[in-house]
């Protein structure tokens, strides 16, 4: 490796990777997140490009061409690879299409909550005493309401639309982030530069933000990659109930309700666009769960 | 033991009482709560009428307590829908909710349990590699979508099961792996875990130094301990599965609590809704309170600090 051909170790060979090298080496080792990366990417860049992928146009309806099968059906054709739905929409402009939604809720929920619960979180470890009874408390009436009815109600009082959703799941889904962040505060707290940074007389707000919160942001981090998750079943499970996105966007919820009159002849109207929402659930999981895996300390070698 | 009892039901209380405000509150989200009843065709005579014969006109802490008085009685008016009284209609369909609940649960625990023990007996094994992908798999699976694709599977492809209905037992086999599939990742992580955790213990080494049959230690030393936690797990997973019951409940047309709270708010038969909320939040907070005292019981540890 070294350049240097005097036969001694070069400065870089003595010292070793640096932390920054040691992390990506990390990330980049294992399995999860390689594979739960990379598919989420491609979604990723399904969903930025969908104007340029898409060979047709998601809601144009071809009545003339309706539940045309796939390609590798008899009847198929390359015309519409995935077929068409039962008003004649080209299924894999909607399914990319699809991808937008399923991205935007997970990605808004997850931040909405994720502002929520960690200021829960991080206030009732820090403080403790009273705050940390109140959080406490609202986490535990918050985990005593069942999500999905909850939601499928205030929607159906205010209405279904995407930012309805958006709003409706990161007001409810704070829940895990304020558990987490709460014992992961608690834990830093009490550690010596806490307490060096209120000695020298740092503000309150300066020690929370640039003390605690970088050291709670692994945590954060794997939280969030679940709760991404967590929002964008349940924006499907409540679109498949019709009380999440409204028609005619391509939500893969919504796809595979409108598919459900079809279950008997034609299945693949809903086998594919849930097969899409398992590949994007199961890419975050594994994602997150290497995240875990690779920043947890009692995994570092 | 008895202070802390004490100090759960007090928090229970609060935790029931706070509830009971935001499940009122439901009603009055889309701003007037008359007109929400009345419904879309409703003329601002009607409106005026069902202001006046539902108290809307009172003050809201009025119209809150006199709710609050009622329900404490099981009273939560008639359906808007059925015009029957509310308790009826759950009633007649808890029994459905309630067994597909129990059947799911003893499916997801006699599937996670035997798994999670194996897995941490022989770690990294191929047994413990497919539990995991098992895991992995069933948390990326949307319950609905599993569902539909067992309908496909078994009642149209090999028709041995129905696809909708909740006449015979051979009604609850689908509904009960759907929602049952959807709870065991986490019991078998948890119990994985904890075996691992009880099995590295001293007492552990102890047992078998002394001797004892492998089977003995391991049912007798460490699945007892390794268990406390999915007590717990078990309570809460149970609210979930409450929750989840609407969904599956829906997708089998299976006429349970679920199935009714979906064609409610469908209806916007608010007092339904609203009775159906709030006994699901309660049933989750007698059971993770029941589950706290086996805990405290089964732990002294906990009561204590």
């Amino acid at each position: 490796m070294s350049v240097v051909s005097n036969g001694l170790p070069t400065a870089q060979e003595i010292v070793g990777p640096t932390p920054g090298q040691r992390l990506r080496r990390r990330l980049f080792g294992h399995r999860g997140i390689v594979v739960g990366g990379s598919i989420l990417g491609v979604i990723i860049l399904m969903a930025v490009l969908a104007p340029l992928i898409a060979p047709h146009d998601p809601y144009e309806q071809i009545l003339s061409a309706r539940i045309k099968p796939p390609v590798w059906y008899e009847r198929g054709t390359w015309e519409h690879i995935l077929g068409t739905d039962q008003v004649g929409r080209d299924y894999l402009s909607r399914l990319i299409y699809g991808s937008q939604i399923s991205l935007m809720i997970g990605f808004f929920a997850a931040a909405l909550s994720g502002l929520i619960g960690t200021a829960m979180g991080v206030a009732a470890g820090y403080f403790g005493g009273r705050v940390d009874l109140v959080v406490t408390f609202l986490i535990t009436c918050r985990l005593s309401l069942p999500v999905i009815l909850v939601s499928l109600a205030v929607v159906a009082v205010i209405g279904g639309s995407l930012e309805v959703v958006i709003l409706v799941l990161g007001l409810l889904l704070w829940d895990r982030y304020a558990v987490v962040m709460r014992a992961a505060t608690l834990q830093v707290r009490s550690l010596d530069f806490v307490a060096a940074a209120q000695t020298v007389g740092c503000s309150t707000w300066h020690i929370l933000v640039s003390e605690i919160l970088p050291n709670v942001m692994n945590q954060l981090i794997v939280v969030a990659t679940l709760e991404f998750a967590h929002a964008v079943l349940l924006e499907a499970a409540l679109s498949f109930l019709g009380l999440g996105v409204q028609p005619p966007l391509p939500s893969w919820g919504l796809m595979i309700a409108e598919g459900r009159n079809y279950i008997l002849f034609d299945p693949w109207l809903i086998a594919i666009p849930g097969v899409a929402l398992f590949t994007l659930l199961l890419a975050v999981n594994l994602l997150g769960d290497g995240v875990r895996d690779v920043t947890a300390p009692e995994n570092r070698g | 033991m008895l202070v802390y009892t004490a100090k759960r039901i007090v928090l229970a209380i609060l935790v029931a009482l706070t509830i009971s405000m935001l499940v009122f509150s439901l009603l009055y989200l889309s701003g007037d709560p008359a007109t929400a009843l009345a419904g879309e065709s409703a003329t601002s005579d009607d409106i005026e009428k069902i202001r006046q014969a539902y108290g809307f006109d009172r003050p809201v802490w009025v119209q809150y307590l006199s709710w609050l008085g009622n329900a404490a009685q099981g009273e939560f008016g008639n359906s808007l829908y059925f015009r029957l009284p509310v308790w009826e209609l759950i009633l007649e369909r808890l029994p459905t909710t309630m067994t597909l609940g129990v059947s799911a649960m003893t499916f997801a625990i006699v599937l996670s349990i035997p798994l999670g023990v194996l897995a941490a007996m022989f770690p990294n094994s191929l047994i413990d590699r497919t539990a995991l992908f098992m895991a992995v798999v069933g948390q990326a699976m949307p319950s609905f979508w599993f569902a539909l694709m067992l309908i496909v599977l078994f009642a149209f492809t090999w028709p041995v099961l129905p696809a909708s209905g909740s006449d015979t037992w051979r009604h609850f086999v689908l509904p009960t792996i759907v929602l049952g599939y959807y709870a065991t990742p986490a019991f078998m992580r948890l119990t994985r875990t904890g075996m691992l955790d009880v099995l590295s213990s001293d007492y552990i080494r102890t047992a078998r130094a002394k001797g004892l049959r492998p089977w003995t230690v391991l049912f007798k030393h460490a699945l007892r301990n390794a268990i406390i936690p999915v007590v717990s797990l078990a309570a809460v997973q149970f609210g979930f599965m409450l929750g989840g019951s609407v969904i599956i409940e829906t997708v089998f047309a299976l006429h349970g609590a679920g199935f009714l709270a979906w064609e409610s708010i469908s209806r916007s038969d608010f007092p339904t809704v609203q009775a159906i909320l709030l006994l699901f939040s309660l049933l989750y907070i007698v059971l993770t309170f029941l589950a706290d005292l086996l805990n405290a019981w089964l732990d002294p540890r906990i009561r204590v600090g």
